[in-house]
């Protein structure tokens, strides 16, 4: 089933990837490893998950000023999520992407979604970002 | 929607004021469309917080900025520094990493920023004033900035700081603007008993509750104590900007913009109004540790914030009217300073009461961001509620979360110690 969702786009870009889905919001200092992708926030639900790849999808960011630097340097590493959905926009996350567009001409997409298109995302859904904002969500059969 | 910019802003982005101010504007540019923001406006002050974290791509940046010949336009504190720049070598950090942090402070430094080294900034030098426009990084010193002194921030990250610094310049929008500073969430301490408001531990408690509860909004406290200090009030914003995204609180009767609630909430009703209990409190406070009582303890740090004069004399007071009962430490403690706190504390007469306990002082740096722990350590122990919250991942220890008296026992035992508390009332 495909279902298409038209966010607002906060950094543009393209991106395609598998969804790893979040309610909780996230530090991305002191919550994401940007050496190995890791979420390292021991007291988020999602402790544990590599988000290197995949389209991170959480309703906002929280804490550290440096979030936009853990960004940054994932991206950088090349350990970041090929593209991030919120439900609010994160001036910090934006940040981190758009001084690495400027730095290295690399960046991840943020787009933010209404609640009821951000609830429509699951976990590995198929996600194919576009620079507008669009967003297409396809649920595929997966192993558990 | 497309910003307003002034002659200058223009001129910056067109590269006329120099390639570093221009790199400066053009990300400020792309930031005043992700705020929303019609037009930029003047900051008089900034706090860099970009120096804190050592990366290639952050030391990438500002060493670009700063060969670029960036200078900063406005009077542009400092951050810790991923080291401690004159005890690292007995602190044990290896020499490459130190020769990439030096190099991190030197670029901040040539572009004239103020070599605070700290995450204080407000206890320290160039403190800003009521109403003054400001371009702040680092969550706890945001909040308070805008909470307690009146001043005005948006919750800006790194890079950002240096940005507005140069440019002196940010979007107008958020916490800048008066009509966005209004509460929205009120919480009331119902039924909590003066003795938790005496505990060292509430203030850091109620704000990890405070975080988690408010998000991103603005919330209101009710029946905050009108004597809270400024230790506390800095203790209690930094654990609510690491459990929630807040950027600004009001406190009735504490903070400049709550006199009242009509003032605090701007002649608005509150949108949402929650009782804090006893019991939530003190679930707060049970969270916040994720090591037990009795577990074997690698070290314990303090100062996170930066340990302030007055958190030093506590600690002095605390050695003291102990000392018959306590031995030295058997573990590291860690106090976390600044050069400020530390020069005044060489003047006191309680120094060496602290230096012959046996107390570690670690300058300019944060633990989370340098490399001073042994990573074979498993537990670990603080009194602050932010320390508290992001130890487990930064540092992939467990944690305990108690008060000084607790904090300073433990340490000479060298396993996790609670002693008697309000907490274990009813």
């Amino acid at each position: 089933m495909e279902k298409t969702l038209i966010g607002k786009p906060v950094v543009a870009g393209s991106a395609e990837g598998t969804a790893i889905v979040s309610k909780q919001p996230i530090s991305f200092w002191g919550g994401v490893n940007p050496r190995t992708g890791e979420i390292t926030d021991r007291r988020h639900e999602r402790s544990g998950v590599i988000v290197t790849g995949k389209v991170f999808v959480f309703p906002q960011g929280k804490g550290s000023s440096t979030a936009s630097a853990t960004l940054m340097e994932s991206i950088r590493a090349g350990t970041a999520p090929v593209a991030i959905i919120n439900l609010k926009v994160d001036p910090i996350l934006a940040l981190g992407a758009i001084v690495a567009d400027e730095l290295y001409h690399k960046t991840v997409p943020i787009v933010v979604l209404s609640r009821e298109d951000f609830d429509a995302i699951q976990e590995g859904d198929h996600l194919v970002v576009e620079p507008n904002g669009t967003i297409k969500a396809e649920t595929r059969k997966t192993v558990q | 929607m497309q910003v307003k910019l002034s002659e200058k802003d223009q001129q910056m982005l067109e590269g006329q004021h120099g390639k570093a101010a221009q790199l400066a504007m053009s990300i400020l540019v792309r930031m005043a469309e992700v705020y929303g923001a019609a037009e930029m406006m003047d900051v008089s002050q900034a706090h860099i917080d970009g120096c804190g974290l050592l990366t290639d791509s952050g030391l990438e940046f500002v060493e670009t900025l700063a060969a670029f010949g960036g200078r900063v336009s406005i009077p542009t504190t400092l951050n810790m520094v991923p080291l401690d720049l004159q005890n690292w070598r007995q602190l044990g950090v290896p020499e490459e990493f130190a020769s990439k942090a030096i190099r991190l402070a030197k670029a901040y430094t040539d572009m004239e920023c103020i070599p605070t080294w700290t995450c204080a900034p407000y206890q320290g030098y160039l403190t800003p004033r009521f109403g003054q426009q400001i371009a702040w990084a680092e969550s706890n010193a945001i909040v308070y900035a805008n909470s307690v002194l009146g001043a005005r921030t948006n919750r800006y990250g790194d890079f950002m700081d240096i940005c507005a610094a140069i440019a002196g310049r940010v979007p107008r929008s958020g916490l800048h603007l008066k009509q966005n500073r209004k509460g929205h969430l009120l919480l009331r301490l119902a039924d909590i008993e003066p003795a938790i408001l005496r505990e060292d531990t509430f203030y850091p408690v109620l704000g990890y509750l405070l975080g988690h509860l408010a998000q991103d909004k603005i919330p209101v406290i009710e029946g905050l104590p009108a004597n809270a200090t400024s230790d506390q009030l800095k203790a209690l914003g930094a654990a609510a900007a690491s459990s929630g995204a807040v950027g600004l609180f009001h406190a009735i009767g504490v903070t400049p913009e709550a006199n009242t609630l009509e003032e605090a909430f701007q002649g608005d009703a509150p949108e949402h109004v929650v009782d804090v209990h006893f019991a939530d409190l003190a679930r707060a406070r049970s969270d916040l540790s994720t090591a037990e009582k009795g577990a074997k303890l690698d070290a314990v740090v303090l100062g996170c914030p930066h340990f302030s004069y007055a958190e030093f004399r506590q600690l002095a007071q605390v050695i003291q009217s102990e000392r018959h009962g306590l031995s030295r430490p058997v573990v590291r403690l860690i106090v976390v300073t600044n050069q400020v706190a530390y020069a005044l504390l060489q003047r006191s007469d309680f120094v060496n009461t602290i230096a012959d306990f046996g107390v570690e002082i670690v300058l300019d740096t944060c633990v989370m961001n340098s490399p001073i722990i042994s990573s074979d350590a498993k537990v670990m122990m603080t009194n602050s509620g932010k320390w508290a919250y992001y130890a487990p991942g930064e540092l992939g220890v467990r944690v305990a979360f108690g008060g000084l008296c607790d904090c300073i026992r433990s340490a000479t035992q060298g396993f996790v110690q609670r002693g008697e508390t309000s907490w274990k009332k009813p």
